[in-house]
């Protein structure tokens, strides 16, 4: 298979304005005959509903949540990325660009991120036309902050609650097309698997997760917005629901499905308490800019951190990158972090935790300005640990946050099934082996604001108006697996809850696929995994029926699809003999415990084509090249 | 500690539903609230029991998919927090827990104590929104806000949805909610070309879908995990008299 | 006119015109109290003050027009209320089966209702003994010589003389505290008059009128009871 990624020639600069002209378009009347489906309503799905509807497509939009507006997206607190340059720092477009390169350790293509970068600007804009209450300064100007191991302050915020601002902007925008009638909405609606027909995506089938309906969708193209697979690992900062059932069904009829061993372990999470745990909880990275990391210089040293003196405190981030201190990137934090731990020198009961400690900080500007920065930060960690902040440092450690693998989509998001896009974390495309704060924000807008609504176009401009009748074998076939698979499902009456299952497999994921991954680890792990999914699929226990709300059966059609999906993951993590950005193994690493890239044989992306249940995948490359900027060793000494 | 929960267990919307005991056992005061009924489900599950249906989703109090309505006030004891970020510290050994979903004619009940707020989506699409289509904006600084009108804007944009509001208040009113909308998008230089259709669409709306009326209790602002203000509603009735003395809808 | 009849049966519209009727209503309250308290003389004048001033009241056309428009008002409130409370019933079809609305709201503001049925249950009382027996029945005369004028205070007199009669003024008097506490700034929110720095001056001033009013009531009752007794 050759994945080309229809990126256009030319310097980098005009890739997008010449791929935009290069695009075929759809003339404004024929648009009502094209009929979009959206799966996932978050900041990628709402934003391309209501654009694609503005423009006069045809939208079904479909959500798991009881609304639109409650899509993970929601949960994300520290800003968005925009090179407006309004600091006059020396910020640009192409420094962003750059910044998110690098950030991703090489691993992305550069036209794609050159591409966000560009129309960072525009979201911007867009939001707050939509009525997006920005941060501001006296003057009434819009205000920005550093973030995530950026030079310049680019970061664009609301409070803490970002995510929340620009999701509801978007769920705005698309409730006003619902009521303008192009946009009609299924909430409570999971889709359970991707209908193709002759080689192209031309619908899917739900599950009504009320009454349990199984039904068909017939459209012209259908648009994965599903976010992220974390929830692989069990726990993790993903919401309870959030689920890799459509990507992984698509990747089953044929999509790639890329770089899938990327995920993102961010460093500042609340520390788990015990088995009972269900998810973790973040704290915004923002907190790294007055807290400082530290662990005590002993082994096993239990004394309250207020009682350990100054001398014997090791401020490793400091110490080993003098230069970014407490704001080195998101990978390099979590790794070290566990890197300590590892040593013995974890803090709290379970010495799975670092301290980050405003004990200077609040000795510098005062707990008045600490409070006004991160209040709603220090109150949600004293709700959860019933610890004070102001007093006590805070414990934190890793914990999985986002997957930067996902469906290969070309330069016009579309996967390997003509027809079927990918957008937002959903896809592999932009942020190579690592993420940057503040960019995923930016991200899943760029594609459903900017970049489908131009895209789109061309492939719909050769497809014939006419719908796949719902009556198509095709479509009866599909409706048939799904609900022969539910029936499989439900017919598991062992004594196993598929809770536990999820645990067993998330234990396995994030002991030997986690922060660091060994050849040994990994083979172990595969062995392991597929242990579990047998037992699942003879132990497990449910119960009910399909025809009716079962909260139990919705959870075990996602951890069967995670069970296989964690197997992929371990492949691609054996396949990658090198560590770069997320992906650490240990056995590639610099003297001083860097990662260490091999870019003469691993710089490409990994995309796994689905060759059958019994078969293993096949592992296709697209070769990354890199014509802007020049591959360096990252370093934040 | 061990605790006795009653739970309000109801098969479906047409079905009735009855308050039934439980035991939660060996509850860890580090747990959150979901969490004590996520082990009580799965104690359930292996008994071959219906496991609580109950909606949750983040878990981290800014989705606004959890509700429930314990011991008397939608997401239990605590103030300004969502039943998700309820932790079981806040209760004590041998406590009796009462459970029940939100209630109210607008927020009919789906299974257990999980509920269909569709009616808050509904009055949201009837004008909760900037008709600004993708594309059309000016730089985003070309229209300097004052910062503590932006402060105020976003106090009310802060809402999640989750209708701790409308079950609160005695009356199930939706006021606050829809207020906070109406609030955000009034106090911004963006909200006001449709400031007025917006206010009349959306109280038109939320009185359709058999709310109650407002009586000022002050119930919905004590209980909103999100703190919205009370004023808030203030401004919406002000809003709405306004916009129907002086629009042009006849 | 579709319009305004639209604004005032929405929720909002009938939420104002309990409030404006309701600040009326307190307005003729005040008036009402002070009128009475030429009561408090009758130890000196044997009621003369009263008399004088009841006889002014009930026939000046100023005031008596003044008077049909409280009772439409008083009518009008009465009535949107229970429509209010009806719908309100309606929007929580099944009730919770266990309440503590206490931790989040205050007593009398959950109460209006129960609090507005005690006065008026107490108003047709007090019509029925005055306003009735003066419109429609026989009023004595000053030491039975028509050629005084009417015996108001008499009327009066003997009410006030009876304790039972004193005490369940006295209760609706506590009911009409407790109404005003929630309703005086209540009405000034549904009317979306809501300023931060005004805001707070109404509160404090529907605090001090629903304690000023009923006092000022009640003073009247209590005194003449104890005079007469």
């Amino acid at each position: 298979m050759n994945l080309d990624a229809h990126i256009s020639e030319g310097p980098l600069a005009e890739q997008w304005s010449k791929h935009k002209f290069n695009t075929k378009l759809v003339n404004p009347a024929n648009k009502r005959k094209y009929d979009i489906i959206v799966v996932g309503t978050g900041l990628a799905g709402a934003s391309a509903a209501a654009t694609l509807a503005e423009l006069g497509y045809n939208v079904k939009a479909f959500c798991f949540q009881d609304s639109p507006r409650r899509a993970h997206s929601i949960a994300a607190q520290g800003g968005i990325n925009a090179a407006k340059n309004y600091r006059n720092d020396g910020d640009s477009v192409f420094r962003l660009f750059y910044d998110t390169i690098k950030g991703g350790d090489y691993r992305s293509r550069e036209a794609n991120v050159h591409r966000l970068a560009e129309v960072s600007v525009n979201i911007i804009d867009q939001c707050v036309a939509q009525g997006v209450p920005f941060a501001r300064e006296y003057g009434g100007y819009l205000d920005n902050r550093s973030f995530g191991g950026a030079q310049v302050s680019r970061t664009f915020y609301a409070r803490g609650q970002t995510g929340q601002q620009l999701l509801l902007g978007a769920y705005s925008q698309m409730s006003r097309q619902v009521t303008l009638g192009k946009v009609e909405m299924f909430p409570r609606t999971e889709m359970l698997d991707l209908v193709v027909v002759d080689g192209k995506a031309r619908g899917i089938v739900t599950r009504n997760l009320v009454t349990g309906k199984i039904e068909a969708h017939s459209g012209h193209a259908v648009l994965l917005c599903t976010g992220g697979y974390g929830n692989v690992f069990y726990l993790s900062t993903n919401a309870m629901g959030s689920n890799a059932t459509a990507s992984w069904r698509a990747y089953k009829k044929g999509a790639l499905f890329a770089n899938p061993c990327f995920t993102q372990i961010h460093p500042t999470c609340i520390p788990v308490s015990g088995d009972h745990q269900s998810k973790l909880t973040l704290m915004s990275e923002s907190l790294r800019n007055d807290g400082r990391v530290w662990v005590p210089k002993k082994v096993g040293d239990k004394r309250h951190p207020n009682d350990i003196p100054e001398d014997e405190r090791d401020y490793y981030l400091e110490r080993k990158y003098p230069s970014f201190g407490n704001l080195v990137p998101r990978d390099v934090a979590s790794r070290n972090a566990k890197m300590v731990c590892d040593e013995g020198r974890g803090v709290g009961d379970s010495g799975l935790a670092v301290y980050l400690d405003f004990r200077d900080a609040i000795l510098r500007d005062g707990e008045d300005v600490i409070r006004a920065k991160y209040g709603n930060l220090f109150q949600m960690y004293e709700k959860i640990t019933d610890e004070n902040p102001y007093q006590v440092p805070m414990r934190i450690y890793p914990a999985v946050h986002y997957t930067m693998g996902g469906l290969w989509v070309d330069y016009n998001l579309m996967t390997t099934v003509p027809g079927l896009f990918a957008l937002g974390e959903c896809n592999f495309s932009d942020h190579g082996a690592n993420r940057l704060g503040a960019s995923a924000l930016m991200q899943g807008l760029a594609d459903g604001y900017f970049v489908i609504p131009a895209t789109i176009g061309g492939y719909l401009a050769d497809l014939p108006y006419d719908k796949v009748p719902l009556d198509h074998p095709e479509f009866k076939k599909t409706i048939d697996d799904v609900q022969n698979r539910l029936g499989k499902l439900l017919s598991l009456k062992g004594d196993k809850t598929v809770d536990e299952f999820h645990r067993e497999l998330g234990n396995i994921m994030w002991e030997y696929c986690g922060m660091a991954r060994t050849k040994e680890g990994l083979e172990k792990a595969l062995g392991k995994i597929r242990e579990v999914r047998e037992d699942f699929w003879k132990n497990a226990k449910l119960i009910g029926t399909n025809g009716e709300f079962n909260i139990t059966l919705e959870k075990a059609h996602r951890v069967a699809d995670f069970m296989e999906l964690g197997e992929l993951m371990i492949m691609d993590a054996l396949n990658r003999n090198e560590s770069c950005g997320g992906h650490f193994r240990e056995e590639f690493q610099t003297p001083e415990g860097e990662a260490l890239r091999d870019d003469e044989n691993y710089s490409y992306v990994s995309a796994w084509e689905y060759k059958g249940d019994q078969a293993a995948p096949e592992l296709h490359k697209e070769n990354l090249k890199f014509d802007n900027v020049k591959l360096t060793q990252r370093s934040y000494k | 500690m061990n605790l006795t929960l009653k739970v309000w267990r109801q098969k479906n919307s047409s079905s009735e539903g009855k308050m039934v005991e439980y035991k939660a056992e060996d509850v860890s005061p580090d747990m959150s609230f979901l969490e004590m009924l996520d082990v009580l489900n799965e104690k359930l599950l292996k008994k071959g029991e219906d496991p609580i249906a109950f909606d949750h989703d983040c878990r981290e109090g800014i989705c606004g998919m959890c509700s429930l309505f314990i011991n008397g006030r939608p997401h239990g004891p605590g103030e300004a927090v969502t039943t998700c970020q309820l932790h079981m510290r806040s209760f004590k050994d041998g406590d009796t827990v009462f459970i029940e979903p939100f209630r109210a004619k607008g927020f009919p009940i789906i299974k257990d104590l999980v509920i269909d707020r569709g009616a808050f989506d509904r009055i949201i699409q009837a004008g909760g929104y900037v008709s600004a289509n993708t594309g059309s904006a000016p730089d985003a600084n070309e229209i300097p806000i004052p910062k503590d009108i932006a402060e105020n804007a976003f106090d009310s944009a802060a809402c999640i949805g989750c209708g701790a509001c409308v079950a609160a208040c005695k009356n199930a009113s939706a006021m606050l909610f829809v207020s906070a909308k109406v609030t955000q998008l009034a106090l911004l230089p963006q909200g006001q070309v449709e400031r007025k259709n917006r206010v009349e669409n959306m109280v038109a709306q939320m009185d359709e879908e058999g709310f109650g009326s407002c009586t000022n209790t002050g119930a919905c602002s004590a209980v909103c995990p999100k703190e919205i203000p009370l004023d808030n509603i203030a401004t919406l009735n002000r809003e709405y008299l306004k916009a129907k003395a002086t629009s042009d809808n006849v | 006119m579709g319009w305004f009849l639209s604004a005032l049966s929405s929720s909002i519209g009938r939420k104002v015109i309990v409030s404006l009727t309701g600040l009326f209503l307190i307005l003729f309250l005040i008036v009402h109290a002070s009128g009475n308290f030429t009561l408090l003389n009758a130890g000196d004048d044997k009621g003369a003050a009263f008399n004088a001033y009841s006889e002014f009241m009930g026939h000046n056309p100023l005031i008596q027009a003044v008077a049909w428009i409280t009772k439409i008002l008083i009518l009008v409130h009465i009535l949107q209320t229970i429509y209010l409370a009806l719908v309100n019933r309606k929007a929580r079809p099944v009730g919770y089966k266990y309440e503590k609305p206490g931790q989040s709201s205050g007593w009398s503001s959950r109460n209006m209702t129960f609090l507005g049925i005690i006065i008026l249950v107490f108003l047709v009382l007090h019509l029925k003994t005055f306003w009735y027996v003066v419109h429609y029945g026989e009023v004595p005369f000053v030491n039975g010589d028509p050629s005084q004028g009417k015996d108001y205070f008499k009327l009066v007199a003997v009410a006030f003389s009876q304790p039972w009669y004193v005490a369940l003024y006295l209760i609706a008097l506590v009911g009409l505290a407790f109404h005003l506490w929630h309703g005086f700034q209540s009405a000034f929110q549904t009317i979306g008059w809501n300023h931060p720095k005004y805001t707070p001056m109404i509160k404090t001033i529907g605090k001090i009128l629903a304690i000023l009013i009923p006092i000022g009531f009640s003073t009247q009752p209590i005194y003449i009871y104890l005079l007469t007794n």
